[in-house]
């Protein structure tokens, strides 16, 4: 039996529970934030966030530090979107929350936080599959828990205030070290005012069988996200780390700018999957970076739905021999979105090999933009990396471009580029629409065909929802 | 209870007069078929039916079952029961034949109903074996690398599948040796039924060898000008099309 045929199976229990309908997504709450560090951002708002936290003297100094970087560097425009210029900071709320600490049972959990989440399915999703959930709603997390034989087996799975506090001999060492402070303007605005996000870390030869997953939820107006993870992977350690990302409609924009940072010691493996869904007036600039050691691998499977502007190129610094880094991702821009994705492969040793294959669907008047970047020196020597980008447009008015950088010197390695672009074409549509098939539905089947080949990567769980989650998009964009 | 076509008159988007006036009846239980030379009209006369939009309808009408159908959709119209086995069929990259065929299906049922998912790969494999189809087949997307007599092999297990009122096989022949023809025509022939009509569209009488026709229509420069019994094929295929040009004179 093909993979077709088998996910076309999948038991009814697996589906139920991953059947979460993320038009659902669209609600939002009354605020009760015992904690509001107001509008706008100054150094002042830093130490208010550090007061309520509670942190260490080092944390803010690191935090005041970033807000000076923040406040040096200029905005990308000279090759970004102009749309950036449009965020306005001083309307920006950059701390939220209810002052209690995460939950490690659903039933201690506020009312209306709970059925936020379950209105998301995520209890559901984790009694079905998953080796622990931390549920973050606005600036901190109101649910975090992991199995128990996880705990017995030494690995830690906490929101990131709690890492640098508890942890902080396995945290500071690594922490702004994949990403520093002054990568970009937004790793330094997410290092000023971060909040949220998630610690973990798997001990030697520790393997996950089941994911870990966090979910990101904004239910405030006027508000940003800097949720900050730090994920370490420690010899011969697995992890496969899942993050959803929902957030209601608002009539002004929302920001959502996080720092992700994997470490993978020497022979460890971690897969980070991404499928985001946010609204359509959120601005998701968000900064991913592994580093893999000596034989180490790290897989960034990122799915990109939904946002006004998504800016997010996942990286892998392959630093040890024979290190591994792969890059799968799938961009849907529909009307009024611009997804500027892509992702960078620093090879820093001999013998790595890196993967990239990217795919883009712009629909409607939606714009889609691949970035990429491989960087291989000449010192090093058998090498490799593979590309490829694929774009899919659905009607005249998409764009798409693709801005493919390979700095490869020398000349004991070995690359490959490929790339094209295709069109739904009227003829295919009339086809499927002769065997009964809706136009919108129709449509859907062909998106979901250009990305087939990726979907497999993920989870066969998450590549349901994702499937259906196309479904939603695609309904909605048939005129 | 039948297809029925009255003075169809369509044109293209530019204004081009393609059919101009076709008139053709096809009860459930039989066999039409309509032959003529490239250019007819023939193929536009499936492709105006099934609701091409690269088409513009200017007069007549078809019902189905005394319904019309120019309102339709073309996926309403599928599932009101015509189906039309494409002379090119499309190329879906990505998508599996059976998740192909399994949404064609599934978009008949109402709302909230699933497919049987057993009983489903019961019948199409089933179906695939009579058509003599090797299992992988199923994983395979629609039509890509298909050779053309597996692209019309697919159209016919769609349509066995799918079990519409009334099926329209436009070319149904072109590209096929004479082994794949005998497959295609015993698929054919195992969905004719009294509770369908049929309509083959076709430049050569070879087809109509294996598949026999109630009626024959031939059509030139968008009417039908000539209707008989099998015979009139047979005459085609001795005397060629030419004689048209003479009727046509006459």
């Amino acid at each position: 039996m093909s993979y077709e045929d088998a996910t076309a199976l999948l038991d009814e229990e697996t589906h139920d529970a991953i059947n979460v309908d993320r038009t659902k997504g669209d609600f939002t709450f009354p605020e009760r934030h015992k904690f509001d560090a107001g509008y706008g951002l100054s150094s002042k708002t830093i130490d208010y966030i550090c007061d309520v936290k509670g942190e260490p003297q080092w944390v803010r100094e690191f935090r005041h530090k970033a807000l000076e970087v923040f406040e040096s560097k200029p905005m990308p425009t000279n090759w970004a979107t102009k749309d950036l210029d449009n965020i306005k900071f001083d309307e920006i709320r950059y701390y939220l929350s209810d002052g209690e600490k995460p939950k490690r049972s659903w039933d201690e959990v506020p009312p209306e936080v709970l059925e936020t989440f379950e209105r998301l399915g995520i209890p559901e999703q984790e009694r079905a599959f998953l080796a622990g959930v931390e549920a973050q709603y606005d600036s901190e997390a109101a649910y975090s828990n992991m199995k128990e034989e996880l705990t017995k087996q030494g690995v830690v799975f906490v929101n990131s205030t709690e890492g640098l506090k508890e942890y902080e001999e396995i945290f500071r060492p690594w922490f702004g070290k994949v990403i520093p402070t002054g990568d970009n303007k937004f790793s330094a605005l997410n290092s000023a005012v971060f909040s949220g996000g998630s610690f973990i870390y798997v001990p030697k030869g520790v393997k996950l069988k089941q994911p870990l997953q966090a979910y990101f939820r904004i239910n405030s107006e006027n508000f940003g996200q800097f949720e900050r993870t730090l994920i370490i992977a420690d010899e011969g350690a697995e992890l496969m780390y899942m993050e959803g990302c929902t957030a209601p409609k608002f009539e002004t924009a929302t920001l959502h700018s996080a720092v992700v940072e994997l470490v993978a010691l020497k022979g460890a493996k971690i897969q980070y999957v991404t499928v985001q869904n946010w609204s359509s007036n959120v601005f998701n600039l968000v900064t991913k970076r592994g580093l893999a050691m000596e034989d180490a691998e790290v897989r960034w499977i990122d799915c990109n739905i939904g946002s006004r502007l998504t800016m997010k190129y996942p990286g892998v610094i392959m630093k040890g021999r024979r290190a591994r880094g792969e890059v799968i991702s799938i961009a849907l821009a529909n009307t009024g979105q611009h997804q500027d994705t892509g992702a960078k492969m620093i090879h820093a040793a001999d013998e790595t090999t890196s993967n990239i294959v990217s795919k883009s669907i712009s629909v409607g008047e939606g714009r889609a933009t691949y970035r990429g970047q491989v960087h291989i020196p000449k010192h090093l020597k058998g090498c490799k990396n593979n590309t490829e980008c694929d774009a899919l447009l659905i009607n005249s008015h998409s764009r798409t471009d693709t801005y493919p950088a390979i700095t490869v010197k020398g000349n004991r390695h070995a690359t490959q580029h490929e790339a094209s672009v295709s069109q739904v074409s009227e003829e295919m549509l009339f086809y499927m629409q002769q065997r009964g098939i809706s136009e919108g539905a129709a449509m859907s089947l062909a998106v979901n065909g250009f990305i087939n080949d990726l979907v497999r990567e993920f989870p066969m769980e998450y590549s349901v929802e994702l499937k259906r989650l196309i479904d939603l998009e695609m309904e909605g964009s048939v005129g | 209870m039948s297809l029925h076509i009255q003075d169809l008159r369509a044109t293209l988007e530019d204004g081009t007069e393609i059919l101009k006036g076709v008139t053709l009846d096809i009860p459930k239980g039989e066999v039409h078929a309509i032959m003529g030379p490239n250019g007819s009209g023939k193929s536009t006369l499936s492709k105006v039916i099934a609701g091409h939009e690269g088409y513009v309808v200017t007069g007549g009408s078809v019902t189905l079952d005394d319904e019309e159908i120019f309102g339709m959709s073309i996926d309403e119209r599928s599932r009101a029961g015509i189906f039309l086995a494409f002379q090119y069929p499309s190329e879906v990259p990505g998508v599996s034949n059976a998740n192909f065929i399994r949404a064609a299906l599934q978009a008949r049922l109402p709302q909230g109903e699933e497919i049987d998912a057993v009983a489903y790969y019961k019948k199409l494999y089933a179906k695939m074996d009579l058509l003599e189809m090797d299992r992988k087949f199923t994983g395979r997307a629609v039509n890509e690398g298909f050779s053309g007599g597996e692209k019309k092999r697919n159209e016919i297990l769609q349509m066995m599948m799918l079990e519409p009122k009334y099926c329209i096989l436009d070319e149904t022949d072109s590209g096929l040796d004479i082994d794949a023809l005998k497959i295609v025509a015993k698929g054919v022939n195992a969905m004719r039924s009294r509770d369908r009509g049929m309509l083959l569209i076709t430049h050569y009488q070879r087809l109509l060898d294996y598949i026999k026709p109630d009626h024959v229509h031939v059509m030139a420069e968008g009417r039908i000008v000539r209707s008989g019994g099998p015979e009139l094929a047979l005459e085609l295929e001795k005397h060629g099309y030419d004689f048209l040009k003479e009727a046509a004179l006459a």
